[in-house]
C-alpha cells in the first residue's frame, strides 16, 4: 500500500483540521449542508482555525458552532444576543475571525434589535443566518422570516408579513449582503470565503430547509420548492490574495470585484440580466422583485461595498496590539499623569 | 442656642433645574472645601431637564460628617414653586435668603428666623438682556451674598470661579462681577457679622479631595486597566461611563497616531451592553459596564450565562429608587437582593459594597481583578447618593500591584500541562483554568456554552456531570472571601450595627452621637457578599444587632438570615427608603426610642 499524502491548504492544514463534532441535527437538515460549506470555505481559504471565534445564539442553527472547526473557539450564548457577544469579542481581539452562526428566531425575532445594531456599527464579522422560516427546536412554530401565506406542516398559515434580513441590512448600509441556498454548495462556499475577507459586517442570509417542520412541497423554504424556484444571480468564484486571477469565460460575461485586501470576487453572468453587486439600486431591485413575486428566491452576492463604511475596530482606532493583550504598562497612566488627574479634585 | 455656629451648619439652595445652578452650587461647596473645611454636598434633583424644583444641600462639619442632616440653618429660596415650603423648612434661628421678586417674599410670617430679601434677579438684570443668562447669573448673586454673610475667603472664591469656568476669561470676569454685585448689595444692606453661621478657614482638608463617586469609579476603571466598556445611558450611572471615556481620551490615546488603548461602545440597550462586556471578557479584555436597577433587570439572563459559562465581567450598579422606573433621581440600596441572585436557576454573585469615593476607586480595580480571578460577573454596588454627589475623601493612591489576570493558560503554559479541561477543578479551589480565543495550541480550544456541560466543556444532560460543575461554581463563589475585602469591625458594647455603602455615613455619625450619650455600639461595615465568617462571630458577640440599610424590605437582613439561620432571630432592620440619603437621625432615633431590646438570645 502506498502512502498518499493528504491534501493541504496554503497554511499546511488538512481539511480534517476544520472538522467539528458530529451533528445531532435531523438527517437531511439544511444546516448540516451549511456546516460543510463553512468547513470547505475556511479550509480552502486557509483560515487559521485557532483564530476563529464561533459565536451563536440559541436554536438548531446555533448548535452548529460545535459541528465545525474544533480548533476554533465556540461561544454558544443566549437567545438573540449573539451579535453583542460577538461585538465584544471582536473588540477584545480584533485579529479574531468572528463567524456568527444563528437562525431566523435569533436574528429576526428575539434578537432583531441586536442584529440591526451590529449591522449599523459595522462589527467586523461574518453573520450567517440559517434561515428556515420555522422554530425547529420548539417543534414547528412560524418565525418572522416565514413568507406571508406560507403553510406549515401543521397546516397553519402565516398571516403576517415576512422580515427580509437582506433588505434590512441594505437599508442599514451593510457593505456585504448575500442570500444563499444551503443546497448550492459552490455559490455558498464562495460567499463565505468572500465574507470572511470583507472587513466589516457581512451578512449571508442562507435559506436552509427544515426537513422536519417546514418542508412541504409548497414551502417556500423547503427543498423541493427551492430546487424549482431558486434563481442564482450569478456563478461566483473567490480568489484569495495569494492566488492569481484566472478565468476563461469570454470577456463581457464575467466581472471581477476587487476587495481591499487583494482578494477578488469573480462574478460570472448567468442570464441576460447581469446583476452588478456593486450597484445599490440593482440590489434594491433584486430584493423588491424577490418580495413582490414570491415565485422565486434570488441568491448570490446582492450587494458589495468595501469603501463606504469603516469597520467598527477602525472607528474605535484600535491599534495592532489587541485590547486583551494590554497590561499595566500600556493601560495605567504614569504617576505624573495620575497626580495631574488628582490635582483637578483639590 | 450658641450665638455663633462656626463650620457646623447646613445650607439648602432651592432653585429650578436647568437654570444653571449647578455651577454656582459647586463653586459654593468647593470654596468651603478649599478653605480647609470639610463639606458634604447633595444635589436633590428631579427626573427632568428644565423647570422643576432642585435643591442643593451643603453641609459643613469640622468633624467630617458626610450624611444629610435632614435640617438646614440657611435657606436660599430662588424658586417660586417651592418658596413656601423652603420658608417653612428653615430651622428655627436660621437665616433665609429669598429673591425679593418671589411673591412669597411679601408674606413671610416667621419671626424665629432672620430673613433677607435679596433682589437677585434684579441685580442680575444689570449684566445682560438675555433672560436665560440672567437666570444663570442670579445664581451667582446668591453666592456673592452668602460669601459676605458667612465669610467666604475672597481669594479662594475667585480662584474657584476661575476653575469652574475653565479660566475662560470673559465668562470668569462676568461671573465674578455678578458675585461682587451680590457682595456689594450685602455690605450695603446687611449688618455684616449679624449672621450666626460663619465659615472660618481651617486645615482640615489637607491631603483630601472633593470628587463625585462616579468619577472615582471611572478613575478606578482607568487605573485598573479596563480596556472595554459598553453601556446604555441611564440615570444615575451615565456619568460614570462618560468620565471613563474622558479619562481614556486623555490618557489612552496615542497623540501621534490617534490609536486608542481602549474601546467604549454605547449599546442599544442593557442586554447588548452586558452581552458585549461578556464577549470581550470571554476574549480576554478587562471589561465593564455601569447601569442602574432597570438595566440590572434587563441584564438578568446574560448575567446567568456569565455565571454558568464562567466569564469575567464587572457591572457597576449605581442604585436608584425602584421598583420599575421608581424615582430615577433618588437614592436607595434596593438592588442588593436582585444582584446577589440575579438570573434564573441557582446563582450567586460576588458583590462589592464600597462606601465613598476612595472605596469606589479601590474596589473598581479590585472588581476587575476578582472578575478575572474567579471568572464570573462581579458587581460593584454604588448608589445615586455616592455616585452623583461630590464627597470629601482622602487622596487616592497610585496602584502598586500588577493586575491579577487569573488562571489563564497561554501557549507556553499549555506546553507544560498534561491536559486542559476548561471546567475542571485542578487546584481544589473551585477556580478552573481558561484559555483565550486566538491561543495557538492544540490543547487550547474549547466550546463555551450556557447549556449543561461537563468539566471538560462537553454538552451534557447527565445529572452527575451537571452537578459536578454547578457545585464547583458554588464552592468557587463561596471561596471568593479569600480575595474580597473583609468587613471593618470597630467599637464595643452589646448593640451591634451592620451596615454598608452610603448608609455607613449615617451610622458613623449616629454612633458618635450615641457614644456622647453614653451608648457604646459595635459596628460592622460589610464590604462584600458572600459574607466573611467574621459576620457570624460579630452577631454572636452582640446582644442585639441592627442591620441599617436603605430599602423597604431589609434586603441585607434577609440575606444574612437565610445564610446564617442560627442567628436569624437576633437581627432586625433599621430602614430608610424614601429616596433621600439616610440621615444619622434615623439610626439615633431607632436606638434611643426604638426599644433596643436585646433580641432573643
Amino acid at each position: 500500500m502506498s502512502e498518499t499524502k493528504a491534501k493541504t491548504n496554503h497554511i499546511g492544514l488538512e481539511k480534517s483540521d476544520y472538522q467539528g463534532a458530529k451533528s445531532t441535527l435531523c438527517l437531511g437538515c439544511g444546516h448540516d449542508q451549511i456546516t460543510r460549506h463553512i468547513i470547505a470555505a475556511t479550509y480552502e481559504s486557509g483560515v487559521d482555525p485557532y483564530n476563529v471565534a464561533k459565536a451563536s445564539g440559541i436554536g438548531c442553527s446555533s448548535k452548529t458552532g460545535h459541528y465545525f472547526i474544533n480548533k476554533g473557539y465556540g461561544i454558544n450564548s443566549v437567545h438573540g444576543r449573539m451579535p453583542s457577544v460577538a461585538t465584544g469579542a471582536s473588540m477584545a481581539n480584533k485579529h479574531l475571525v468572528v463567524l456568527g452562526v444563528s437562525g431566523d428566531g435569533d436574528t429576526a425575532s428575539i434578537g432583531l434589535g441586536q442584529f440591526m445594531h451590529a449591522v449599523r456599527r459595522n462589527t467586523n464579522m461574518v453573520y450567517i443566518c440559517e434561515n428556515n422560516g420555522v422554530y425547529g427546536l420548539t417543534k414547528g412554530q412560524f418565525s418572522a422570516t416565514s413568507d406571508k401565506g406560507a403553510r406549515i406542516k401543521s397546516g397553519d398559515v402565516n398571516d403576517y408579513s415576512e422580515i427580509d434580513l437582506c433588505q434590512m441590512a441594505l437599508d442599514l448600509s451593510c457593505g456585504f449582503v448575500a442570500r444563499a441556498f444551503s443546497g448550492d454548495a459552490k455559490q455558498m462556499v464562495s460567499l463565505i470565503r468572500a465574507a470572511i475577507n470583507h472587513r466589516g459586517f457581512a451578512l449571508i442570509d442562507a435559506i436552509s430547509p427544515c426537513v422536519t417542520f417546514n418542508n412541504l412541497s409548497d414551502s417556500t423554504k423547503g427543498f423541493s420548492w427551492l430546487k424549482e424556484n431558486n434563481v442564482s444571480l450569478h456563478k461566483l468564484g473567490f480568489v484569495p490574495p495569494y492566488e492569481p486571477v484566472q478565468y476563461d469565460i469570454a470577456v463581457g460575461t464575467t466581472r471581477v470585484v476587487d476587495m481591499p485586501d487583494g482578494s477578488h470576487i469573480v462574478v460570472h453572468k448567468l442570464s441576460e440580466k447581469d446583476h452588478d453587486p456593486t450597484d445599490r439600486i440593482a440590489a434594491l431591485n433584486i430584493l423588491g422583485r424577490d418580495r413582490a413575486d414570491q415565485a422565486h428566491v434570488y441568491t448570490g452576492l446582492i450587494y458589495y461595498d468595501s469603501t463606504s463604511n469603516a469597520p467598527l475596530e477602525d472607528l474605535m482606532h484600535l491599534p495592532d496590539t489587541a485590547l486583551n493583550a494590554m497590561d499595566e504598562s500600556t493601560t495605567r497612566p504614569s504617576r505624573d499623569a495620575f497626580d495631574g488627574i488628582l490635582a483637578g479634585f483639590r | 442656642m450658641p450665638s455663633q455656629y462656626v463650620n457646623d451648619f447646613s445650607i439648602a439652595v432651592a432653585t429650578v433645574n436647568g437654570s444653571g445652578s449647578a455651577s454656582s452650587n459647586s463653586i459654593l461647596a468647593k470654596t468651603i472645601f478649599r478653605m480647609g473645611v470639610p463639606v458634604a454636598a447633595k444635589n436633590l434633583f428631579p427626573s427632568n431637564i428644565s423647570g422643576l424644583p432642585t435643591w442643593y444641600l451643603v453641609r459643613l462639619s469640622e468633624e467630617g460628617w458626610r450624611c444629610r442632616t435632614g435640617h438646614h440653618e440657611i435657606s436660599v429660596a430662588l424658586n417660586a414653586a417651592t418658596a413656601t415650603d423652603d420658608i417653612a423648612g428653615t430651622s428655627p434661628g436660621g437665616v433665609l435668603l429669598i429673591d425679593a421678586a418671589l411673591p412669597q417674599a411679601k408674606t413671610i410670617e416667621r419671626d424665629d428666623i432672620t430673613v433677607y430679601k435679596v433682589p437677585m434677579m434684579e441685580l442680575a438684570k444689570g449684566f445682560g438682556p438675555d433672560p436665560r443668562l440672567r437666570k444663570l447669573l442670579a445664581n451667582m448673586v446668591y453666592v456673592g451674598v452668602l460669601a459676605e454673610l458667612i465669610g467666604l475667603d475672597t481669594n479662594v472664591l475667585e480662584a474657584t470661579v476661575a476653575d469652574q469656568f475653565a479660566n475662560k476669561e470673559k465668562v470668569v470676569s462676568l461671573n465674578l462681577d455678578v458675585v461682587n454685585a451680590g457682595r456689594q448689595w450685602a455690605r450695603e444692606n446687611i449688618e455684616v457679622g449679624s449672621c450666626p453661621f460663619r465659615v472660618e478657614a481651617r486645615d482640615l482638608t489637607q491631603g483630601k479631595m472633593l470628587i463625585e463617586g462616579n468619577t472615582a469609579s471611572a478613575l478606578g476603571a482607568l487605573m485598573g486597566g479596563a480596556t472595554f466598556c459598553a453601556w446604555y445611558p441611564i440615570t444615575p450611572s451615565s456619568s460614570l461611563c462618560e468620565a471613563f471615556i474622558d479619562f481614556c481620551q486623555q490618557h489612552r490615546v496615542d497623540p501621534k497616531t490617534g490609536e486608542a488603548r481602549y474601546a467604549a461602545l454605547q449599546a442599544e440597550d442593557e442586554l447588548a451592553s452586558i452581552g458585549m462586556v461578556l464577549g470581550a471578557g470571554w476574549a480576554g479584555a478587562r471589561s465593564f459596564t455601569a447601569t442602574s436597577g432597570p438595566g440590572i433587570s434587563l441584564m438578568s439572563e446574560l448575567v446567568g450565562f456569565g455565571y454558568y459559562a464562567e466569564i469575567p465581567a464587572v457591572i457597576v450598579d449605581v442604585q436608584r429608587v425602584g421598583p420599575s422606573t421608581g424615582m430615577p433621581t433618588r437614592t436607595q440600596q434596593s438592588d442588593l437582593a436582585s444582584c446577589y441572585r440575579l438570573s434564573h436557576g441557582d446563582t450567586e454573585h460576588i458583590l462589592l459594597l464600597p462606601a465613598g469615593p476612595e472605596e469606589l476607586y479601590e474596589m473598581m480595580q479590585q472588581a476587575l481583578d476578582l472578575a478575572e480571578r474567579f471568572q464570573t460577573p462581579v458587581f460593584l454596588m454604588s448608589d445615586l447618593d455616592m455616585g452623583m454627589n461630590p464627597w470629601v475623601c482622602n487622596e487616592f493612591t497610585y496602584p502598586e500591584a500588577n493586575f491579577d489576570r487569573g488562571k489563564v493558560l497561554d501557549k507556553e503554559a499549555l506546553k507544560k500541562v498534561e491536559s486542559f479541561h476548561r471546567y475542571a477543578d485542578v487546584d481544589g479551589d473551585g477556580v478552573p483554568y481558561r484559555t483565550l480565543p486566538g491561543t495557538h495550541h492544540p490543547k487550547a480550544p474549547y466550546f463555551t456554552r450556557g447549556s449543561g456541560h461537563t468539566s471538560q466543556a462537553e454538552y451534557t444532560e447527565k445529572a452527575d456531570e451537571y452537578k459536578e460543575v454547578l457545585d464547583r461554581i458554588k464552592a468557587k463563589i463561596r471561596g471568593s472571601v479569600s480575595h474580597t475585602p473583609p468587613p471593618v469591625i470597630e467599637g464595643s458594647g452589646d448593640i451591634g450595627l451592620i451596615h454598608f455603602g452610603s448608609s455607613s455615613f449615617a451610622v458613623d455619625e449616629a454612633r458618635a452621637v450615641l457614644a456622647k450619650d453614653g451608648l457604646q455600639t459595635r459596628s460592622l461595615r460589610l464590604r462584600a457578599l458572600p459574607a466573611h465568617e467574621e459576620v457570624l462571630d460579630f452577631i454572636r458577640e452582640c446582644k442585639s444587632v441592627y442591620v441599617v440599610e436603605q430599602n423597604r424590605d431589609g434586603q441585607l437582613t434577609d440575606i444574612l438570615r437565610l445564610e446564617l439561620p442560627e442567628i436569624a432571630s437576633r437581627i432586625q432592620s433599621i430602614l430608610e427608603y424614601g429616596g433621600l440619603p439616610m440621615p444619622a437621625k434615623v439610626v439615633i432615633d431607632a436606638l434611643r426610642v426604638g426599644s433596643p431590646e436585646p433580641a432573643h438570645v
